[in-house]
């Protein structure tokens, strides 16, 4: 008698089991970039023959040549100077 | 950390396509390929004519990179999408993710094959070893690394296009709206929402905080 109440809950389980939902959408994962590793800007020195002036390996450095090119653009300040 | 960005203001762009003609130039960009365009809507129409100059935007979170099946695209610390042309298969995908229609395919042979998939570089090259001709002849000038923006950007005579640090970016071309004496019409909240009912106020912007 044990015996087949067992198996009619191991059906009840097994037949409840159908009524779970499963997500249909896939989950989105980023990639990862496969290719080679490139270099940083401020990891070169600066071109011998230009204006530009900035400590080879330091990206402080780098950022503020880049900020004052920036800066350039606004012909407000560029003016002034 | 700078997160490099273009903005074209379409106020001052003139249609001169100067900033094509210096990309095409400076980065030897072969026939059929433009990394930028000047987009004019309302051509000829008197006082509702207005020119863009479009390239790749640098998305933060580019749709390209997203859609990539080879995962040949990444972005450097200052925000710059570049991709590395070895593993670019040219299936692409890119180019139908891209709302602007940046990544472009030369197409050579008599049937017109699709080769790597090519787009601007914010002038920052690719990951060949910088200022080499491997790097060159693939990606162009590698302008980042001497110090110096992108060409188009420093080649725009009206300083319509604007290139660098968003946040530098921006604040010039905040100053130049509040000195136009235009306000929400040009840009904010009238611009990406709309105007509204007639005389409708746009909502008070959050104190503290720049735009």
């Amino acid at each position: 008698m044990k015996g087949v109440l067992a198996v009619f809950m191991a059906l009840a389980v097994l037949g409840l089991s159908a009524c779970g939902e499963r997500e249909q959408v896939g989950e989105f994962k980023r990639g990862k970039y496969q290719g080679k590793p490139d270099t940083q800007p401020w990891s070169n020195a600066p071109l011998a023959y230009e204006n530009a002036k900035w400590t080879q390996g330091d990206r402080t450095s780098w950022e503020t040549q880049i900020r004052a090119r920036q800066s350039w653009q606004n012909e407000r300040t560029r003016a002034a100077q | 950390m700078a997160r490099m960005k273009f903005l074209c203001d379409a106020e001052r762009c003139i249609e001169c396509n100067g900033c094509v003609t210096a990309c095409k130039n400076e980065n030897e960009v072969p026939w059929g390929v433009n990394r930028r365009r000047v987009v004019t809507i309302n051509d000829g129409v008197v006082g509702a004519e207005k020119s863009i100059s479009v390239a790749c935007m640098h998305c933060s979170d580019a749709p390209c990179m997203a859609v990539c099946p080879v995962d040949c695209f990444y972005k450097t610390e200052d925000g710059v999408v570049l991709h590395d042309k070895d593993l670019c298969i040219g299936c692409g995908y890119c180019f139908y993710a891209c709302p602007f229609g940046a990544p472009q395919f030369p197409q050579a042979g008599a049937f017109g094959l699709r080769g790597k998939m090519d787009k601007c570089t914010f002038c920052a090259g690719g990951p060949e070893a910088d200022r080499s001709e491997a790097e060159f002849s693939k990606y162009g000038r590698n302008r980042l690394s001497e110090g110096k923006l992108p060409a188009c950007a420093e080649m725009c005579s009206t300083k319509a296009l604007l290139g660098g640090d968003g946040d530098v970016v921006a604040d010039i071309y905040r100053e130049r709206v509040l000195r136009r004496g235009k306000g929400s019409e040009v840009w904010g909240w009238g611009t990406a929402y709309g105007p509204g009912a007639p005389g409708a106020q746009p909502p008070a912007a959050p104190q503290g905080r720049k735009s």
